[in-house]
């Protein structure tokens, strides 16, 4: 029987393993220490590793990320957690100028392995401040990785390669993840003896011939319960791709999938305007031009700051319903 | 550069256990880095003017004494991180000339290749940490450079360097707090040169009587206010903060009161509409670094006038030689254009060359 863990557990395992790997690895964050962290990502591990390596930051963030990226030019591999991701706006100049400039500004001098995770993501109810999903506006951004995990298994092996990354990852998860179960298997059972994920390869979640779902974080979710519509009620057999990775992007898993299926859809919880979706479809787009038998099409969330009333919230995210709609449209 | 005035007695400091240890090729070697930033800057600005250097150039003309009294306290785990009129700090950690000149040129041969220019000066081989464009924006990276070194169990500090213009940026009040609350060995060194840009101090900070440093109560933190005119005092004045880090691992904001002849930048065109043309005179008549410690040291019978003629001498060779390298080194190449963005990339690893990286055409 296949070990199930919550990818909360999983990315606490991840850390914990790391903490263990490397004495130079630090936990950094709002609440991540004594309070065991905002979403208990980080539970237990003060009290395992104790102050000098889980240590509570005062809300401050420019303040404590710029410090990180300050620890990690003298070779600490510093783990800073944003309660939200939605935060990282407090600290754009460490993160977008510091973080990513550095290294190309010291023609390759230094370099910053921190690492600068938290929930990205809508859809909970706690209105538009808290509910941004910047993925797109780092990814923009040469110099910096940006990863976006939707399962237990991938959140478990990405946050330990980031770590172990020599540049700034900044990694992406989803509070409506945290509870969500699935197989990670115990490091007994692999061969290497611990699960390691690369950054920049996506995974086909489901395999299918007739459409391509490509999605990152937990719209790949919302993908797969779309594919299983389709497949039911449609007889169309769609094909789920997980990018896992945004930056650096598995431009070849994308235009494999697509040479199979010959259409495609982009589904992310990113607003429209120069999504993850616009890239990639224009990239589908320049390079997969024959192989297309229909238009690329993106579903994101609705294009306006998220909307306080649950009511009205979970229509602004892309759901299994809209995407078996417009996949209907193509198919 | 002979002062119209006598310097005052700079006894008191003098004495300071870390002064009155310096020998005598000690003194002028302080001396001649000051005389070396100035010409390396004199140097620099004559070619900007001629055409040859673009974008900004924000020279430290005036405020020398600052980065070489303060770093001539260092060690091997101390570091230093300043802002964008970094050059004066480059060269008192000892970088080159020719790389610092070439970096402003946009040669291959400059410091950062070419990347970063006059603003965005770094070696790491020498602890000095940039060189950073963004006010303020360098204070928690040197919080951090100091966080590092207590991590690793060093007695070491980081100097970090910051306008009078850079303590309303909320970065580095965040920085202050992080110093102070976690015992970190940060000195924070307002060089206060009187203007953020062309905005008076009088017309940009709120501050208690006592000056800029002393906004460091409200943090818990060790504070001084330091003339910067003299290399004695801000040796003295720094050493204590320096100590204070290295035995007790404690947090320092220091303000030392200078002032820069040239503009925010050469860019600058109200350099003298900001501040009247008697005050500029004044500082540079009555208040220069380097005619305060040539004198101080002639009156010791460290050097002579001709001695310091000498010295003056060799740096305007030096800087003419390494305008002479820039000229003759060549541009970065186009092929370059995508080195050292990711260092996975740059050294071929299995993680570098995973996934496509960049995106253009």
């Amino acid at each position: 029987m296949p070990r199930e863990i919550t990818y909360r557990e999983a990315l606490r395992e991840g850390l914990d393993e790391e903490l263990a790997h490397d004495d130079n690895v630090v936990i950094i964050g709002e609440e991540v220490a004594e309070y065991n962290g905002a979403y208990k990502v980080t539970e237990g591990l003060w009290n395992k590793w104790g102050d000098k390596r889980v240590i509570d930051a005062p809300i401050s963030e420019a303040g404590f990320i710029g410090m990180g990226i300050g620890a990690s030019m003298l070779g600490v591999r510093p783990v800073m957690e944003l309660m939200f991701y939605s935060f990282a706006y407090v600290a754009f100049d460490q993160m977008m100028n510091n973080a990513a400039t550095c290294r190309y500004m010291s023609g390759g001098l230094i370099n910053v392995p921190i690492v600068v995770r938290g929930p990205a993501n809508g859809g909970t109810n706690v209105g538009a401040t808290h509910s941004h999903t910047p993925e797109n506006i780092f990814a923009n951004m040469p110099g910096l990785k940006v990863v976006s995990p939707s399962d237990a298994h991938d959140v478990k092996g990405l946050i330990k390669s980031s770590i172990r990354d020599n540049d700034p990852v900044y990694f992406m998860e989803s509070t409506v993840l945290y509870g969500m179960s699935g197989e990670v298997p115990s490091n007994d059972e692999l061969d290497d003896g611990e699960l390691i994920v690369p950054i920049g390869k996506a995974k086909v979640k489901r395999e299918g011939a007739d459409i391509s779902l490509i999605a990152h974080g937990r719209a790949v979710v919302t993908s797969l319960a779309a594919a299983d519509i389709l497949a039911d009620k449609y007889n169309i057999n769609a094909e789920v791709l997980d990018l896992r990775s945004i930056r650096p992007l598995d431009e070849q898993a994308i235009m494999e999938s697509v040479r199979k299926t010959h259409r495609a859809i982009y589904v992310e919880e990113n607003k429209p305007f120069c999504g993850i979706g616009a890239q990639v479809s224009s990239m589908i787009m320049e390079q997969a031009f024959d192989d297309l038998d229909a238009p690329v099409l993106r579903i994101t969330s609705a294009d306006a700051p998220a909307f306080y009333s649950p009511a009205i919230e979970k229509l602004q995210l892309p759901a299994p319903e809209e995407i078996v709609e417009r996949a209907l449209t193509i198919c | 550069m002979a002062s119209k005035t006598p310097p005052k007695s700079t006894a008191e400091y003098a004495d300071d256990p870390i002064n009155a240890s310096l020998s005598n090729e000690e003194k002028i070697g302080l001396l001649r880095t000051m005389v070396r930033i100035r010409r390396f800057e004199q140097t620099s600005l004559k070619h900007y003017h001629a055409g040859s250097i673009g974008g900004f150039l924000h020279l430290y003309i005036g405020q020398e004494s600052v980065a070489v009294g303060s770093i001539s306290l260092l060690g091997e785990h101390d570091h230093v991180i300043t802002a964008y009129r970094d050059h004066g700090h480059a060269l008192a950690v000892g970088m080159s000339m020719d790389e610092c000149m070439a970096e402003v040129f946009g040669k291959k041969t400059g410091c950062s290749k070419g990347k970063g220019g006059s603003m965005h000066y770094f070696a790491p081989d020498k602890n000095y940490w940039g060189g950073h464009g963004i006010v303020g924006g360098q204070t928690p990276l040197g919080t951090g450079l100091a966080f590092g070194v207590k991590y690793f169990g060093q007695k070491g500090c980081c100097l970090c360097y910051l306008g009078d213009g850079a303590i309303n940026q909320g970065a580095f009040h965040e920085a202050l707090n992080l110093a102070a609350l976690w015992d970190l060995p940060v000195i924070f060194i307002i060089e206060n040169n009187g203007y953020s840009m062309g905005t008076s101090q009088l017309r940009s900070s709120a501050h208690p009587e006592e000056g800029l440093a002393a906004r460091a109560e409200g943090y818990n933190m060790d504070w001084a206010k330091i003339d910067g005119v003299s290399l004695y005092e801000i040796r003295a004045g720094v050493n204590k903060a320096v100590e204070r880090a290295h035995e007790h691992s404690r947090p320092t904001l220091l303000e030392i009161k200078t002032y820069r002849h040239k503009g925010h930048s050469v860019a600058d065109a109200n350099a003298e509409k900001y501040r009247t043309k008697e005050e500029i005179r004044e500082y540079m008549d009555e208040h220069d670094p380097i005619d305060f410690w040539t004198h101080t040291l002639i009156e010791e019978g460290v050097i002579t006038t001709d001695d310091f003629k000498q010295i003056n001498k060799e740096a305007g060779a030096e800087a003419d030689a390494a305008a002479k390298f820039a000229i003759k080194s060549p541009y970065p190449d186009e092929s370059e254009i995508f080195d050292d963005i990711y260092w996975e990339v740059d050294n071929n690893t299995e993680a570098g060359r995973t996934g496509r990286h960049f995106f253009h055409g």
